[in-house]
């Protein structure tokens, strides 16, 4: 169960808007780029308040890889597996993020809630291949040293 | 006259919104998986797909024909295009036909082998996925899904439900209800209009044929059926039957050869519906109390009125289903001769519906904790069980139906079809019982296809608004006007599924096109050719409520709403 504060807030992402089919993806986006994630409950809510069905609504949320069910991590690092990135071996940059956070293709977060790792097709920035970014923050040239040195900064910063 | 050219011959071209349609005029049967004339247009089955003069490929379903276009529907180029799309389709299907609940009936099964696969070339490593098995009304098979959709637009659009819907996207694309929950936890309605018009066993009928068969071998059960209006009109249809005709008498004959002590009319428990019905409407009017009265007859419509307007709850009939209705009262009828004979009373209904299954189980529709109907069959189920028996029912002599409850009068048999619960209640509330009142009522804009009718029919001295409306999405419409005061009824009858039970969802639907309007005429000459056309002069009546209900109208005709 959610605390009422998230209804209230998607109530106001919600009158932003306006209550109409059309705004369903516009509101999908502001939750997710509010709480990093959409909750269930609150798509259940937003398709009751803007007249889909919650069929209707999961559809459309699973449609589009970028939305998320599934709470995310203090840190969302997103590894790039694009043509440029995946040829200067992208998939060992992945496989030490993997090894050092102890996750894998089906589990994307680890348990205190500090990393999630995800895949992206890719992130536009083929010239600083292979690349990941960090909460939106690039990091190019990537080698699987530079990653157990950037998981070390990260899990420094956040003891800090 | 405008044409196009077709195959090297000229048709005409007469307000079709789209080629496919033209195509099928010219006596084609073009294949599709996707295209339902009731529904919007999809695009995705490419079953469709005609080459113009420029060997130009598109889909016919969603072309509008212009004059003067050629094109044709059976080159190589589209034969090839056809097989491999099948080819494709099969490739991540569930291919068990032999044990396929739909084998025989399934399009897939039968486009294959029209368009010619003899053997599919992929490797089928989709992830098999579990079954769902929630509903009481019908069963998911993801497995057997082709991805047409046609259940997510019926549900969504004819139905107003929208259950169910596309999920996923690519080779991971699935049907499914939001969050992969069970059908049980959604706002499903069980009417099976899904089932219907879906090509494969994705979605079939939750089957009970085991549960009969096991009650009809235990001799210390009285197994009794009770036969919808609207099953006698359809079971024929795979039988070699001339579709929409009366096949009553052999299906009575045929119940009893598969071992059924007792045959009852359905039709009965309608004429008592039309009574307790037509009581609480007059008594609503002189109060005008929890005005407009809804019929309570559709347990697809009460159970959508339930979950998305609640507010209406009260104005939904007291009255049981005749189903219901006419349960209860067997159970009452036996009740002495079981204690005497040690034995217990099975009622096995046989309905044209899905949603039949799911209205047994509610505890309103129970007299003292009893559960009144204890199984409902489809027709689809009941035409398996006379199949399993083996019985030739093209050439079995016709019998009548057991007293007292195989009799009716004709207003309960038009309880089958959209606008028949209207008639049937109009007629008994005239004061004119003769044969101009009847044709009168006929005409007062109860009868006809459309999805939405209103009349005004004089009843005693007061003009009395009706609605009648099949279809759960524009009888949600219809809530929402009466909701904002725009639109004001007196009584409105609902059926969820199109044309009402005569095309429900546990029907068959043989090929051919002309299902609907067979089934239409069939039950208006049922009704014709019933000797008692009034529910007053149905003379079983009077004998029942003196000798069975006994005064426990309340306990045992109307739903019990204090649980």
């Amino acid at each position: 169960m959610l605390d009422k504060s998230y209804y209230q807030k998607v109530d106001e992402i919600i009158n932003i808007h306006g209550k109409t089919k059309a705004a369903l993806i516009p509101i999908m986006q502001d939750i997710q780029a509010e709480y990093k994630y959409l909750a269930p409950e609150l798509l259940t809510y937003v398709a009751k308040e803007i007249g889909v069905t919650e069929a209707k609504a999961y559809s459309v949320a699973t449609f589009y890889e970028n939305f998320s069910f599934e709470q995310k991590g203090k840190y969302v690092i997103k590894v790039c597996d694009g043509t440029a990135c995946h040829v200067r071996k992208s998939s060992t940059i992945l496989s030490k993020l993997y090894e050092e956070l102890g996750l894998s293709k089906d589990k994307h977060t680890t348990d205190d809630m500090m990393f999630t790792v995800e895949t992206v097709s890719c992130l536009g920035a083929c010239g600083l291949a292979p690349a990941l970014t960090v909460n939106d923050e690039v990091h190019p040239a990537m080698t699987p040293e530079k990653v157990s040195t950037l998981v070390k900064e990260l899990r420094g910063e956040a003891n800090e | 006259m405008e044409y196009m050219t077709i195959d090297s011959r000229l048709v005409p071209i007469e307000g079709e919104k789209n080629i496919l349609a033209v195509i099928r005029k010219a006596g084609i049967d073009i294949p599709t998986f996707c295209y339902h004339s009731e529904l919007s247009i999809y695009g995705a089955c490419r079953m469709c797909v005609v080459e113009d003069d420029r060997g130009r490929i598109f889909a016919s379903c969603s072309e509008q024909p212009r004059p003067g276009m050629v094109i044709k529907t059976n080159t190589k180029k589209l034969q090839q295009y056809r097989k491999l799309i099948i080819e494709l389709l099969l490739s991540s299907h569930c291919r068990d036909c032999t044990t396929c609940t739909n084998n025989g009936m399934c399009d897939l099964q039968s486009l294959a082998y029209k368009v010619g696969v003899h053997a599919v070339r992929f490797l089928n490593n989709k992830e098999q996925l579990p079954l769902d098995m929630s509903s009481p009304c019908i069963v998911r098979d993801p497995n057997k899904c082709i991805l047409c959709g046609d259940c997510v637009r019926t549900c969504a659009e004819i139905q107003g439900v929208g259950a169910i819907d596309f999920a996923y996207r690519g080779s991971k694309m699935q049907v499914t209800p939001a969050f992969n929950k069970c059908l049980s936890e959604t706002d499903c309605v069980g009417c099976g209009q899904c089932r219907v018009v879906c090509p494969t066993a994705a979605i079939s009928i939750r089957t009970n044929v085991t549960e009969v068969w096991d009650a009809i071998n235990d001799p210390n059960v009285r197994v009794v059926a009770q036969v919808a209006p609207a099953v006698r009109l359809a079971v024929g249809d795979r039988f070699g039957i001339p579709k929409g005709e009366n096949s009553m008498g052999r299906l009575v004959t045929a119940l009893r050869m598969m071992g059924f002590d007792e045959v009852y009319d359905t039709n009965f428990g309608a004429d008592m519906t039309v009574i307790e019905e037509s009581t609480e409407l007059a008594k609503r009017l002189e109060s005008g109390e929890k005005l407009p009265l809804f019929t309570s007859c559709c347990p697809a419509w009460v159970k959508f009125l339930e979950n998305k307007y609640p507010e209406f709850a009260d104005n939904v009939s007291t009255c049981r289903s005749p189903q219901g209705m006419l349960s209860a009262t067997i159970k009452e009828y036996f009740k002495k001769k079981d204690e005497e004979e040690g034995k217990t009373t099975y009622v096995v209904s046989i309905m044209p519906c899905t949603a039949k299954k799911a209205e047994i189980l509610r505890p309103d529709n129970f007299t003292n904790g009893r559960q009144d109907t204890d199984i409902v069959i489809t027709t689809v189920e009941l035409i398996r069980m006379i199949r399993q028996v083996g019985i030739k029912f093209s050439e079995i002599a016709e019998e009548a139906a057991d007293m007292p409850f195989g009799y009716a009068s004709g207003s309960a048999t038009i309880f089958g079809i959209t606008g028949g619960v209207t008639e049937a209640v109009l007629r008994h509330l005239s004061d004119d019982k003769s044969h101009n009142s009847l044709n009168a009522i006929s005409i007062s804009g109860v009868r006809g296809n459309d999805n939405f009718k209103e009349l005004t029919a004089k009843v005693g001295e007061r003009d009395v608004k009706i609605a009648i409306v099949h279809g759960l999405a524009r009888a949600g419409q219809l809530l929402e006007d009466i909701k904002a005061g725009k639109a004001q009824y007196d009584f409105v009858e609902v059926m969820a599924c199109r044309r009402g039970c005569i095309l429900g969802g546990g029907q068959p639907y043989e090929e051919g096109h002309n299902t609907r309007s067979a089934r239409t005429e069939g039950i208006y000459k049922a009704d014709r050719m019933t000797p008692v056309r009034y529910t007053s002069e149905n003379p079983n009546l009077k004998l029942v409520y003196d000798e069975v209900i006994c005064g426990k109208e309340h306990e045992l005709l109307h739903r019990n709403l204090k649980n």
